[in-house]
């Protein structure tokens, strides 16, 4: 159950991306360029998902457990820190030059092979960086 | 459907695949417990994570890989306008890695899964993120990088 439910959501996501939008790294720069040809597509992709994404957590809080039969595993930290703020900060500038987050990048191997594979490469670099070299 | 102000803007398409990316993380929510946070769940599928290496976590990536190349296949190809620099991917690329780690989010887990659930430390998250890559954005534009 736990690998049907990651294999679905994962073919979900991976659709849901390549249909929005957000595998097009030029579109997802003019989305972030409010100031100049303003594409405001990403802000529908968004919208949709936080429409069933609401009414999602309505149904979760009545659950004691997930479908599979475990507890649930989810964030509970609270803090507004300056880590969460200085890596969101990081991710925002990584985001900006290239037009791509961990998602979109990930899911455009099937389709850009090369340039995403460069950009997932250095993303996996950049988490290992922070695992095991500097971590502040 | 479009909007005049925004030609260049795919209002239909946005909603169908914000509308996936939803059902997705609302299918690992209620199914396994779980966030979709693919920043992290990489982390966890690949072992840099602190912990056990998560064997669904990977399978969760393998078939974000396989749904994007069936929309292509079905529905695509999606047009996609990637940098031609391998500087500036692997450069991004760093810079995001890095970050999502530290600030413990991308898009997915503190934009989709965290803003959704009004989480105060993803709604800042969020907006911190938000406004450095439309900084970026801006500086590029304005140093002559704008179009990559």
């Amino acid at each position: 159950m736990h690998r049907i439910v990651a294999i679905l959501s994962g073919l979900l996501f991976g659709a849901g991306l390549s249909i929005g939008g957000m595998t097009d790294p030029a579109r997802v720069r003019a989305f972030l360029d409010i100031f100049g040809a303003w594409d405001p597509t990403l802000a529908f992709v968004m919208g949709g998902a936080l429409l069933v994404m609401g009414p999602a957590w309505l149904v979760q809080r009545r659950m004691d457990r997930a479908f599979d039969g475990t507890g649930f595993d989810l964030p509970d930290t609270r803090i507004i820190d300056r880590r969460l703020l200085g890596g969101s900060a990081l991710f925002g500038i990584g985001w900006g030059i290239a037009g791509l987050c961990p998602g979109p990048a990930i899911a455009s191997l099937a389709t850009a092979f090369v340039p995403a594979l460069v950009f997932v490469a250095a993303m996996i670099a950049g988490m290992l960086l922070h695992r095991f070299a500097l971590k502040p | 459907m479009s909007i005049a102000a925004f030609p260049h803007a795919m209002v239909l398409q946005g909603l169908i695949g914000g509308l996936l990316i939803g059902a997705a993380s609302a299918v690992f929510l209620l199914g396994s417990g779980r966030i979709t946070g693919v920043s992290g769940l990489l982390a966890r599928a690949t072992g840099i994570a602190p912990g056990k290496r998560d064997g669904s976590a990977m399978l969760f990536i393998l078939a974000l890989i396989g749904g994007a190349a069936l929309a292509n296949a079905i529905a695509g190809p999606f047009k996609q306008g990637f940098p031609e620099s391998w500087l500036v991917l692997a450069l991004g690329g760093l810079i995001v890695g890095y970050g999502t780690r530290m600030g413990g989010g991308c898009t997915s887990g503190h934009g989709v899964c965290g803003m959704s659930r009004l989480s105060p430390r993803s709604i800042a998250a969020t907006l911190t993120f938000m406004g450095f890559g439309i900084l970026t954005v801006l500086v590029m534009r304005l140093a002559g990088l704008g179009g990559l």
